[in-house]
């Protein structure tokens, strides 16, 4: 994993979440949520990063962004070391990374009109300085998410899901970033909305040459938009490869459980596909299985795999994958 | 297999707001048989969930008014049917399984307890024998070590045991008909394949028939007979499972299936967006067709009445007024 070409790296990256108890809130463990991650994101690709809920995913998109503090680890944008950037150096930075949020109900501020919501980022980085330039502005991000820019006085109540998510995007451009987080940006609307949301996301990084990093628990999504998939599982990557090579040739026992878990929407399709059912529930990030961690769900498990963890290798071309048994 | 356990016909429950009148469910009809699983598909707002609360009768009054029509239910009319008649049914005869199980179960009580309740009151059988009992359908539904399971409380477990529990509570009595609202949607994928592998053995175990409510296009394909479509309050098409994927024919059907990404198209295949938003029902205009605004098929004639539903094929059934042309279109 080289570093041309690519816009943010990701090397060792580590966060746990520290726990308390008792009356003296002693530190008694930690949630391991992310524990060992690296990757890197090419500009001007998309990268997916899937897993079921509690796998980290989202953390290590927030530490990515410096909204946590990576425990250990270190993540470069534009090949420069920002894990430990402070003060203004830091805010310069945010303006080249943003994030969309899932839920586009609690991700408003309901007292804000919505034209101010989408114009707070300009004001904030003082990206403008007069007010007709600021209205200006507004309206032509409201416009590049195709809302209405004579609806900016309404509030976010008066939106629907899909417009709010709008929103939430408009809101995303306001600096002109280079790299946006989209944290599991459909999963709050309905159906028929979703695939406006993602054409609209595909359709802003071309015209204004974003890089995504798109995480999401629904793989058919994620195959779709993303050029390469990462799969987390319990805070470790288990495999990381092009998207149609994930979805042709998966490594990874885990992946092929989730690739065969979704179920294709052609029933005369679905009857062909061989089935894969896992049993129990993923392991708590608080005591993580020994060894490998997914040998607990895995049906093919052999002693090493409970012995010792193994490493993330390259096992064909750009196809990484973190088994012992696919050596 | 025209063995037909309930059928609701013209169902209308309607909500009084303060924004006026919402035909949540406007003249919805269908049936199922015995030990058919039937998928209700549709967006949020189109009144599937609604539905599935008027056939239980557990319709919040006010605002909800379900103003007319019939459910047959075993011969009877379960909305001519007393409060104590149709407590006897829920839980017994009919039951449901919500979407968020945390919101549905009581956290203060062992579930034991909570699955015994049903077990009590319409079995008869005395507390520790719906204890017992309780015991086994843990084990049914796959959770394991359910002795000392049975004696946790909700929060003990995770968000796909507790609709497990969910699950177990709702076939306590051996229902002849279990409606799912939305039962996997809290759940991870892998989670979401067992309940559904779960909850159709039931089917081939029990001969209990199913009517599951959801948006999720994939399960409906691979669990379900047959598919109805809701849009705005009403079927807009309805037929087998294999038929609406291969040959759907109402506008809205093939918008949903055309606009969800599948993990088998490569990414080169263009998605197609159905345009605009799910309908307003309290703006929705009740004369006309209710997809007009979002359909590309739209002519003179869709803005003179409401479609009804009309045959097709066999079983295949369709509410829209250009289905011929469309077909002849489509090829």
């Amino acid at each position: 994993m080289k570093g041309n070409g690519s816009l943010i790296q990701v090397k060792e990256l580590v966060k746990y979440f520290p726990v308390h108890a008792g009356i003296m809130r002693r530190k008694i463990a930690d949630i391991k949520a992310v524990d060992g991650v690296s990757f890197d994101i090419r500009q001007g690709e998309t990268l997916g990063l899937v897993g079921e809920s509690g796998c980290g995913k989202t953390t290590v998109g927030r530490c990515v962004l410096r909204l946590y503090d990576a425990t250990n680890g270190h993540v470069f944008f534009e090949q420069k070391e920002i894990t430990q950037l402070k003060g203004e150096q830091l805010r310069c930075l945010r303006r080249d990374m943003q994030l969309i949020f899932q839920d586009p109900y609690s991700s408003l501020n309901p007292r804000m009109a919505v034209g101010d919501i989408v114009g707070e980022p300009l004001l904030v980085h003082r990206l403008v300085s007069r007010s007709d330039e600021y209205r200006q502005k507004v309206a032509e991000l409201m416009r590049m998410v195709e809302l209405d820019p004579t609806m900016s006085d309404r509030y976010p109540h008066e939106f629907s899901g899909g417009q709010r998510q709008r929103i939430g995007v408009a809101r995303a451009l306001a600096t002109r970033p280079k790299f946006i987080v989209c944290d599991e940006p459909v999963s709050a609307v309905d159906v028929s909305i979703q695939a406006q949301i993602i054409k609209l996301l595909m359709r802003l990084k071309k015209s204004l040459n974003l890089t995504y990093l798109f995480i999401a628990h629904d793989l058919s999504i994620v195959r779709y938009i993303s050029n390469r998939i990462a799969v987390m599982y319990l805070g470790k990557v288990a495999e990381l490869t092009d998207s149609d090579e994930l979805y042709d040739n998966p490594l990874h026992p885990y992946t092929r459980a989730l690739l065969s878990a979704i179920p294709v929407p052609d029933p005369k399709i679905d009857r062909q596909r061989k089935r894969i059912l896992l049993s129990g529930d993923v392991p708590s990030p608080l005591f993580p299985p020994s060894g490998c961690r997914f040998h607990t769900r895995c049906w093919m498990a052999k002693d090493t795999c409970r012995e010792s963890e193994p490493k993330l290798t390259e096992s064909g071309s750009n196809h990484w994958v973190a088994c012992h048994l696919t050596m | 297999m025209s063995d037909k356990l309930l059928e609701v016909r013209n169902l209308r429950t309607y909500f009084y707001v303060k924004r006026g009148e919402l035909r949540a469910v406007d003249g919805l009809s269908y049936s199922i048989d015995k030990g058919q699983f039937v998928a209700l598909v549709g967006e949020s707002a189109c009144g599937k969930s609604v539905s599935a609360l008027s056939i239980m009768r557990l319709i919040p009054y006010p605002p909800g008014v379900i103003v007319g029509g019939e459910i047959i239910f075993d011969g009877k009319d379960l909305l001519r049917l007393s409060e104590e008649e149709m407590r006897s049914i829920r839980g017994n005869r009919i039951a449901i399984v919500f979407q968020e199980p945390m919101t549905s179960l009581n956290p203060v009580l062992i579930v034991g307890r909570q699955i015994a309740e049903a077990l009590e009151i319409h079995r008869g059988l005395s507390r520790q024998a719906a204890m017992n009992e309780a015991v086994n359908l843990l084990k049914l539904v796959g959770i394991p070590d359910a002795e000392r399971r049975v004696g946790h409380y909700p929060y003990q477990f995770s968000g796909g045991m507790q609709q497990r529990i969910m699950i177990a509570m709702a076939i306590s009595c051996n229902p002849a008909l279990l409606i799912a609202d939305e039962p996997t949607t809290s759940v991870d994928v892998t989670v979401q394949a067992q309940l559904m592998d779960l909850i159709n053995s039931l089917r081939t175990q029990f001969s209990t028939s199913i009517i599951l409510i959801t948006h999720n296009l994939g399960v409906v394909a691979r669990y379900a007979d047959h598919v109805n479509v809701m849009y705005a309050g009403r079927l807009v098409e309805s037929g087998p499972t294999d038929v609406i994927y291969e040959k759907p024919a109402h506008p809205y059907t093939m918008g949903l299936i055309a606009s969800v990404p599948r993990l088998d198209m490569h990414r080169k295949q263009s998605l197609r967006v159905i345009p605009g938003l799910p309908p307003d029902l309290a703006r929705l205009p009740r004369d006309i067709c209710a997809f007009t605004s979002r359909c590309r098929f739209t002519l003179g004639e869709c803005m003179k009445a409401r479609p009804l539903l009309e045959q097709v094929s066999e079983n295949h059934f369709v509410a829209c007024f250009r289905h011929r042309d469309i077909s002849v279109m489509r090829g």
